[in-house]
């Protein structure tokens, strides 16, 4: 039967990416411990969700291979094998192939046959690893046919099947009556025992009828193999957690199972009659001996498991997971009311209709003020502040600490050290400062390629750190914290920082300067962003080829960000990026010059002065301001816009602040606050300065976004305005 | 299907006849939720369900929680053929 799962491997494959984030975070920690238990064993629990939750949704690849790794972290969480710096090299490298498989079942593409000879040589070192016990390699290859499956372990003493059952909540609406695989499974041997429950199930107000709640667990004996017995519950596969342990499994696989069952706060007793692992008759007289202990006086209250193991009657093994299943359903619950999954594009779809609801909320606050109705006016002031608020928090819903961005690079960081023989450390501050999720993904990328340049460009050779009068240990730092309606991520280093006649020669080869000129070490540096530009002397395979600081330069443009480097020579490089919290919605000031509006993000907005006719008078002269004894430099937009029609009477001036630097902004009207959803322009404005985005303003009209940080460029360097045509 | 409830002195009496099926799940629940709250003692009659399924069980069970729940005694007092017929397959006979 051909079932959709492609939902279910969507979800597989995001969950397996969070999965596989941790076992990365696992590793690195456990690179400067190699002894904690407790790294061991999240190491040990992501490899095992995965392997569950690929082997439910029959994408086999990451199955086969998941499981041998998970054979030696058993090992290694047991204490059977030590950790040391080969086995984590191996599990890193069994890390990323495993993302590869994901990579790989998540485009649906086949495995081509370098990935499995890759898989077939990693297997051999997990083999390796395992050490002298042989049976490795064939146990993570073996497909199990019929019977126990092959591995080592205690075995379990029981010789029927344990089959147990959560079923999709859908099924009676698909028309299946759990009833009749019950039936049909009787015909294939002897049922020893079913246990159904209905513990998922709400009380009555929230029961729904047609919602199937149950669960079985159901120990039978037969001859037939297991694809058999899984036949059975064919149609009931998709949405349920079904799992089969053959007769005589390893006692691991109950512990695996009871571990992955769904039921709560279940008496631990009751779990391990359930897993098989446990008679009745046998937790009954544990329970008798605890009640004599009790009558005992003072005696301490022994747990119940611990009489069992005592009394030789289970494997310590099976308590433990029981125990820590009882653990992690209560950590588990009360984390999942916290959080929920939702959909990006639900999100972003609400996040439209927000922005569209700013748009018509602020056309109805324009009639209203034109109907000169006071209590319109005043339902309209409501509203408006109640969309304001909507926005707000829709808004802050996208938003994700960069944390989890950053903590990605200590691998990267990890890597080139290892490759290149440097000492690097990688120091993190400000991971809890939040920023839009689109801006997150799509800064990746360009943080990527400015960290591995730091690492691999500007960090030192020890040797070379240690003549300098360095540490021999190097750092790479990133760095956020917002900044006036922005935020602000820096990649800094304390290398050999970036060579100024380098630089120059390089400029002047390339005929970007003259070599009579003297630039700034500010304007000099910002040559490093454009295409073709590498000092670099060596070429590695990770850095130096010239492609690279241009693209990062336009991706950051790209998100209406700015990018500018700082760096001494001496004391290393620092790269600063600046980029605004969200792409969609800004608060915006709109001023009006000749018949057009233009919005400038609000944030950057410092104040408003008149444009007094002296300065009028003197503008023909000169750029700048005298503005309360500061110098201000300052733009007509008139002029820089090439508005035509008459002059005003009066002109403002609007002072804007950005990056430390202030500018003057020069326009007819004044028009105050406004809510803005930006647009983007179409490709034809795309090489438009000064312009951001466009808007909708409430009466309908658009309105020009203004570039501020590209304007100033031009105020500051005294620049001539440029006109547009 | 059809819902007989007969109420007396501290007894509430429910009887089902036909089909107990996903078909009429809806129905039952509120039957059964209606009987729960009458007096502390309520019986189901079974012994007119011509067909039982897994959906019209989990509904018995979960009369037989909220009952307890509520401190109220809820008994079965007559099974069809159908219904023991499913009680046995789910080793739910006492």
């Amino acid at each position: 039967m051909e079932i959709d799962l492609s939902e279910a491997r969507q979800t597989f494959v995001t969950e397996s990416i969070e999965l596989l984030q941790e076992m990365e975070g696992a590793l690195l920690r456990l690179e400067g411990s190699p002894g904690d238990q407790e790294t061991i064993n999240s190491l040990f629990r992501s490899a095992h969700t995965i392997k569950g939750s690929s082997g439910v949704l029959g994408i086999e690849s990451v199955e086969r291979f998941t499981h041998a790794v998970e054979n030696l972290l058993c090992k290694v969480r047991e204490n059977e094998i030590r950790i040391d710096k080969k086995i984590i090299e191996v599990l890193f490298e069994c890390r990323d192939h495993i993302q590869v498989l994901v990579d790989c079942a998540s485009s649906g593409a086949g495995l081509s046959q370098g990935l499995l000879s890759r898989e077939a040589e990693l297997v051999k070192r997990l083999g390796s690893c395992i050490g002298g016990r042989g049976d490795a390699p064939d146990k993570t290859t073996e497909k199990e046919t019929s019977g126990a499956e092959a591995g080592e372990g205690r075995l379990a003493a029981t010789n029927a099947w344990h089959i147990s059952i959560r079923f999709n909540g859908d099924l009676f609406r698909n028309g299946m009556d759990p009833a009749s695989f019950l039936n049909y499974l009787a015909g294939l041997g002897e049922t020893i025992s079913i246990t159904p429950l209905f513990e998922r199930m709400p009380a009555a107000p929230e029961m729904d009828p047609e919602e199937c709640y149950l669960g079985l667990e159901v120990d039978f004996r037969s001859e037939f193999d297991k694809k058999t017995i899984e036949d059975v519950f064919e149609f009931a596969r998709e949405g349920s957690v079904i799992h089969i342990l053959p007769p005589h499994s390893r006692v691991e696989a109950y512990m695996d199972m009871i571990r992955s069952l769904p039921e709560d706060f279940l008496l631990l007793g009751e779990i391990l009659i359930k897993g098989g692992a446990l008679t009745q008759h046998e937790l009954d007289e544990a329970l008798d001996m605890q009640k004599g202990e009790d009558a005992g006086a003072e005696q301490h209250k022994r747990l119940l498991g611990e009489i069992m193991v005592n009394e030789g009657m289970i494997y310590p093994e099976v308590v433990d997971a029981a125990l820590e299943r009882q653990k992690l359903s209560q950590a588990s619950r009360s984390k999942e009311a916290r959080t929920m999954r939702i959909d990006a594009n639900k999100l972003d779809s609400l996040i439209n209709l927000v922005g569209e609801l700013v748009i018509s909320g602020a056309n109805m606050g324009q009639h209203a003020r034109r109907l000169k109705d006071g209590w319109l006016t005043e339902s309209a002031s409501i509203m408006s502040r109640l969309v304001e608020e909507i926005r707000d928090n829709a808004m802050r819903m996208r938003m994700v600490p960069i944390g989890e961005t950053f903590s990605r690079f200590n691998r990267v960081i990890r890597d080139i050290g290892r490759d290149s023989g440097k000492d690097i450390e990688l120091k993190i501050s400000g991971g809890e400062t939040e920023l839009d999720k689109t801006v997150i993904e799509k800064i990746n990328d360009p943080l990527m390629h400015l960290v591995r340049n730091a690492a691999d460009h500007g960090i030192e050779m020890p040797e070379e750190r240690a003549s300098k009068g360095k540490a021999p240990k190097g750092t790479v730092r990133l760095n956020a914290y917002h900044d006036a309606g922005s935020i602000v991520i820096e990649v800094s280093d304390d290398g050999r920082g970036l060579s100024r006649e380098r630089i120059f020669k390089k400029a002047c080869a390339l005929g970007l300067l003259s070599p009579a000129q003297t630039p700034s070490d500010s304007e000099l540096f910002r040559l490093i962003f454009e295409p073709g530009f590498s000092t670099a002397e060596q070429v590695t395979k990770l850095s130096g080829r010239g492609v690279g600081m241009d693209v990062v330069k336009r991706n950051i443009e790209a998100l209406r960000g700015a990018v500018d480097v700082e760096s001494d020579g001496r004391s290393g490089t620092t790269v600063r990026i600046r980029l605004p919290l969200t792409l969609a919605i800004i608060d915006g000031f709109m001023v009006g010059v000749g018949g057009s509006s233009y919005v400038i993000p609000l944030d950057m907005v410092v104040e408003c002065v008149e444009f007094s006719e002296a300065e009028r008078r003197a503008a023909n002269r000169r750029r700048y301001m005298n503005l309360r004894g500061e110098m201000l430099p300052y733009i007509r937009l008139r002029d820089f816009f090439g508005t035509q029609g008459q002059e005003a009477r009066f002109e403002n001036i609007v002072v804007v602040r950005c990056a430390g630097q202030k500018a003057g902004f020069v326009v007819d009207d004044l028009y105050g606050e406004v809510q803005t959803v930006i647009k983007p322009l179409g490709r034809v404005y795309r090489d438009v300065k000064g312009i951001a985005g466009a808007t909708i303003t409430g009466n309908g009209k658009v309105a020009l976004i203004l570039d501020a940080p590209a304007l100033m460029e031009g105020a500051g360097g005294g620049a001539t305005a440029s006109n547009l045509n | 299907m059809e819902i007989r409830l007969e109420k007396t002195e501290g007894l509430c009496r429910l009887g089902i006849e036909g089909e107990m099926t996903i078909y009429n799940a809806l129905d039952i629940k509120k039957a059964l939720l209606e009987t729960l709250d009458g007096p502390a003692r309520l019986e189901i009659d079974l012994s007119g369900v011509s067909e039982l399924d897994t959906s019209g069980l989990q509904l018995l069970v979960l009369a037989k929680k909220e009952a307890k729940l509520l401190g109220k005694e809820l008994r079965i007092t007559a099974h069809s053929q159908a219904t023991s017929a499913v009680f046995e397959l789910y080793n739910m006979c006492d």
